[in-house]
């Protein structure tokens, strides 16, 4: 009983991950460009909702519709004013300095606006738990929400990117920069968009990360930041499937290591086990192996 | 071209730090780092009238006021500043001012050593800093060589004050540790007790350990011991699950209260309800904003001071401090503006000047510290032994209906 | 012949830089004019020098991005103190703050090989996220890491500090997250300095080498590399053991400046390893005085900023993605081609060469 329990505390942790992966794992996809801001678009997100559901008294819906608004303003203009400019530098590390650099400037940005105190995050979901087996098992109406979520964003991207004329750009652009443009698709607008998309998604996910997780402090966003980019990569980085498989793989194996190898050592044993994962299959679970041509 | 630049920058860096800070050492002081949000007016006044009579005592805070440590940090520069604020409105010690100057560490040793370095250049004299254990045990190595007199509010670890010019105001780790278990031994609280505790924090494996060690002389018995990381510090269902498993009673939490505030949801969630007992860094879980303080119905808590204690003087000092910061100061608050306060009787007692040396001073004030008894927030009548340790008693504190009330 | 003189030159250059700073610095420090500031930053600036440079072998020369440099100097500091805290009474300072630095070095690089081997199958960010999780690896070990010694020898645990079973009179040297305390204060400026000029003289050499021009091969095109006969393992292995061992000799150094060691996500998480990465990026991925100069601007300026108070980090970040646009962006380049000071000289000479004439 306990073992199952684990289990579905695992995959509530791990959809949180898988949510916030989305985001990165489109990005990488598309810019090619490990946005380390992305966690602290997350962070954003959740003050934005917290500030306007706790301090103005709106309705979540509204709240989260309107902190989706901000982050995809946000996210445009991050890619505008400091990734753009070094798209065509002469090293792709240079736009991941200024992510960083990014990434500083949100967090200290919330320091001043919102000050270090922990703001405890009222969750913005209704939906009552599940209670399984007398009391023993019990699934709470976060963890419902965050996996639905996380499907059908991820069935929405995927149609997004097959259907839609924008969503072939992407695809196209994701493929080669250079071909895509030649065949007459708006690059910048396409990355323009991708940053959009995946900022609002950033929202969705502060959002269900601190109903989660009710502690909401300028520094949120960091760790599942990298925990969500570890999970990304563990799914094949670019992989939308990919990212909710590893997101919600990374949980687990986060939970059943605390539960049943030592609690002190979780982390070491969640990056151990990426390690060996990716030994074994270099480009992640679902990863494509990419042919080098000579 | 790109280097030239760049050499350029940094040699101009270089020698505007050179110097700005060395044959200047005053300048510098000009842009007082202390125009904290609420209150800049203050302490300009205060300034306008350090130059009158009695001198300038200079203070230095060292704490660190961004990254994740960040709000204990602004705790103690908030409240330093009042108390400081407050004494020199009433006309200083012995009729001298204080300058405060708080620098950030961004609770990292080495920073911390660099912001003393600046305090010193500053012509600081007496420290009231760190506020985290391991820049405090950093830092106590470079007061003891310059003989400066260091008191922190908050260093908990037992090496974070190991010299005689080294005092604090909060407990050491092994005594909370130990108090602890003897409290739910002595009071019969429970036997079957589990432990979640932080074991990258020097704090919470310090207190986590003495409590181990005294549990046992206590008829406790410890059925789970989990620990989590500031790494993985969102999801405490395991600890949780595992605790309810061995059957505990009591919860014991040495941790701070963001964490906490968590586990009690989780647990409320679980369907776990246990006693869960905590120490000083549960303290401001009520304060938390928009917290379900429903959740922490019936938590206790050894903590030498409570927020909303009926007491004039705690009363006074969270109003003003609501007043001037907006947020319910904690524990860290209070111990440093108990802190400033010391250094001010310390410093009557012994009779120094603000033209002594910061080494003579601190000859002085290692001997006066151990004098002086003070009526605190944080403990009326506290001394302190020549070991720098006070000697108060921790309350124990229960949360009922939203609000602390004694035990 | 020309050509080599260049680049001799360029070389002498860099170490002529690292000894005039040095001169410059003692020569105010003995006519009183340094602060105390400065003077307590002098040690940390030879650290992250020396890092720079380490992590620049890894990303300029060989090409591969390395996110746990932290780790490998975590590794180091912990065994260079470990080392000294167990021979305090034993030896005389100089002799054990040497070996101390062997041993860290050492050290290091039997995990820079450890590490190196599997991460030799990967490339690119997933190359990265390894290294990444290696670092973070090495930190959550440290934390739980119990060693102590009596007179039965030493005990170690990974659990706590009570199942070392010491008797009472032994002593914990390294106490989980608490790390190290009382690692003896031996680092010094000029050691520094030669450690700096030490760590030069090994990779300015490499890189000029014939390993050096092999590695760059391997960097500039793998494939064609490996079929003119270059050893990828050998070389790989090489460069990243070799920049290991010399940040483990950077983490004995600030073990040996502090008195206390804990191993912090500030000081050897993932931040620290970036923070490396941004001195390397900054100052020009391959230019290893570019690496020098940037490790020391980017340490001295939020030291710079104190007086800002509050705005201090933020302001940081500010103008850390300034000077990246700066450098980086190809429409700075261009402008700062066009208008560079080097252009506008010579266009100033060539009317006088004109008349002249």
């Amino acid at each position: 009983m306990s073992l199952l329990s684990y289990l579905i505390n695992g995959i509530s942790l791990g959809s949180v991950y898988a949510i916030i992966a989305l985001g990165y794992t489109m990005v990488y996809g598309i810019a090619k460009m490990l946005n380390f801001a992305h966690g602290d678009v997350i962070m954003v997100g959740g003050y934005v909702v917290f500030v306007l559901a706790s301090g103005m008294g709106l309705p979540p819906i509204l709240a989260v519709l309107i902190s989706m608004v901000v982050c995809t303003v946000l996210g445009m203009v991050i890619e505008r004013v400091a990734y753009k400019p070094l798209r065509m530098a002469a090293s792709p590390l240079a736009v991941l300095i200024t992510a960083i650099g990014v990434s500083y400037l949100l967090q200290n940005l919330a320091l001043l606006l919102f000050g270090a105190n922990t703001k405890s995050f009222t969750s913005v979901v209704t939906i009552p738990a599940i209670v399984l087996a007398e009391g023993q098992l019990t699934i709470s109406g976060e963890t419902i929400v965050t996996i639905i979520a996380c499907i059908v964003i991820m069935v929405g991207l995927t149609v997004f990117i097959k259907k839609t004329k924008a969503g072939q750009a992407m695809l196209a652009v994701s493929e080669d920069k250079g071909a895509a443009q030649l065949m007459g698709i708006n690059v910048n607008g396409t990355i323009a968009l991708t940053f959009a998309i995946g900022s609002a998604l950033a929202a969705v996910a502060g959002v269900l990360l601190c109903s989660t997780y009710p502690s909401l402090t300028p520094y949120t966003g960091a760790m599942p930041g990298i925990k969500a980019f570890v999970a990304a990569v563990f799914g094949g980085i670019g992989s939308i499937p990919g990212a909710m498989i590893g997101g919600i793989l990374l949980g687990i194996i986060e939970i059943l290591g605390k539960a049943y190898i030592s609690s002190q050592m979780a982390d070491a044993i969640v990056f151990a086990v990426l390690i060996v994962v990716l030994l074994v299959k270099p480009t992640g679970i679902l990863g494509k192996e990419i042919q080098e041509k000579v | 071209m790109k280097k030239f630049l760049s050499i350029a920058v940094a040699s101009a860096m270089v020698a505007a730090a050179l110097t700005g800070c060395g044959s200047n050492p005053s300048s510098d002081s000009t842009a007082p780092t202390e125009g904290t949000e609420g209150n800049a007016s203050d302490s300009g006044t205060a300034e306008g009238g350090a130059s009158a009579e009695g001198g300038v005592f200079k203070i230095g805070g060292i704490g660190p006021v961004t990254g994740a440590a960040a709000v204990y940090g602004q705790a103690v520069k908030n409240a330093a500043q009042l108390a400081v604020d407050e004494i020199n409105a009433a006309g200083g010690i012995n009729g001298a001012q204080i300058e405060f100057n708080f620098q950030d560490d961004e609770h990292d040793a080495e920073k911390a050593v660099n912001a003393y370095n600046t305090l010193k250049d500053w012509d600081m004299q007496v420290l009231l800093g760190t506020v985290t254990s391991t820049p405090c045990t950093a830092v106590v190595e470079k007061t003891h060589e310059d003989n400066l007199f260091h008191l922190t509010p908050s260093g908990s670890a037992v090496e974070s004050i190991q010299y005689d010019n080294a005092f604090r105001v909060c407990f050491s780790d092994p005594n909370q540790g130990t108090a602890s278990a003897q409290y739910i031994g002595e009071n019969k609280l429970a036997t079957k007790v589990a432990v979640i505790y932080n074991s990258s924090d020097v704090y919470s494996s310090g207190i986590y350990q003495t409590f181990a060690t005294e549990a046992p002389n206590q008829g406790l018995e410890i059925v789970s011991a989990e620990a989590f990381t500031a790494d993985s510090n969102t999801d405490f269902s395991v600890q949780l699950q595992k605790a309810k498993d061995a059957g505990a009673e009591l919860v014991f939490l040495p941790i701070y209260y963001t964490e906490a505030s968590i586990i009690l949801g989780q647990a409320d969630k679980m369907g776990f309800d246990p006693l869960f007992f905590g120490c000083d860094g549960l303290d401001g879980i009520l304060a938390v904003e928009d917290f379900d303080i429903s959740l922490a119905e019936g938590v206790m808590l050894l903590t030498p001071f409570a927020a909303d204690a009926e007491d004039e003087l705690t009363q006074s000092f969270v109003k003003a401090y609501q007043d001037s910061f907006g947020d319910v100061p904690n524990q860290f608050a209070a111990d440093a503006y108990d802190g400033i306060y010391a250094i001010k009787a310390a410093i009557e007692k012994a009779g120094v000047t603000p033209d002594m040396s910061a080494s003579d001073i601190c000859d002085a004030l290692k001997v006066s510290m151990t004098e002086i008894t003070i009526d605190g927030l944080t403990g009326s009548g506290m001394t302190w032994g020549a070991d720098g340790e006070p000697n108060k008693e921790p309350k124990a504190v229960k949360i009922t209906d939203g609000a602390y009330a004694a035990m | 012949m020309n050509k080599m003189n260049r680049v001799t030159k360029q070389n002498l250059i860099t170490y002529a830089i690292v000894i005039v700073a040095y001169l410059i610095v003692m020569l105010l420090g003995l006519t009183g004019h340094i602060s105390s500031l400065m003077e307590g930053l002098l040690v940390p600036l030879c650290i992250y020098v020396i890092l720079a440079v380490s992590l620049n072998l890894v990303v300029g020369i060989l090409g591969e991005l390395s996110l746990g440099h932290a780790g490998f100097m975590c590794v180091g500091a912990f065994a260079g103190a470990f080392f000294s805290m167990c021979t305090k009474e034993a030896m005389p300072a100089g002799l054990r703050f040497l070996l101390a630095l062997v041993i860290g070095a050492a050290v290091a690089a039997v995990f820079g090989i450890l590490i190196g081997i599997p991460v030799l199958r990967l490339r690119g960010d997933y190359l990265a996220i390894v290294t990444l999780a290696f670092g973070e690896i090495i930190k959550n070990l440290m934390n739980v890491l119990y060693i102590g010694r009596d007179e039965t020898g030493f005990h170690f645990s990974m659990k706590d500090s009570m199942a070392l079973g010491l008797s009472p009179e032994g002593k914990t040297i390294i106490n989980g997250p608490q790390g190290i305390t009382g690692t003896p204060h031996d680092a010094s400026f000029t050691i520094g300095i030669a450690l700096i000029l030490l760590t030069l003289f090994i990779i300015l050499n490499l890189i000029h080498s014939r390993d050096g021009r092999a590695i760059m091969a391997i960097r500039d095109n793998r494939i064609a590399a490996e079929s003119i006969g270059i050893n990828v393992t050998k070389y790989k292995l090489m460069a990243f053991t070799l920049s290991a061992s010399i940040a483990g000799v950077a983490g004995v150094l600030y073990a040996h400046n502090l008195s206390t060691l804990t191993a912090l996500p500030k000081n050897f998480g993932y931040n620290m390893s970036i923070m490396i990465l941004v001195f390397v990026v900054l100052g020009g991925i391959g230019n290893i005085r570019g690496s020098v100069i940037s490790a020391v601007v980017l340490t001295l300026l939020p030291e710079l900023l104190r007086g800002l108070s509050d705005y201090r980090m933020l302001i940081y970040a500010v103008v850390l993605i300034a000077m990246m646009l700066f450098n980086w962006s190809p429409k700075a380049v261009t402008f700062r081609e066009r208008y560079s000071l080097k252009r506008l000289l010579h266009r100033e000479k060539t009317p006088d060469n004109h008349a002249a004439q």
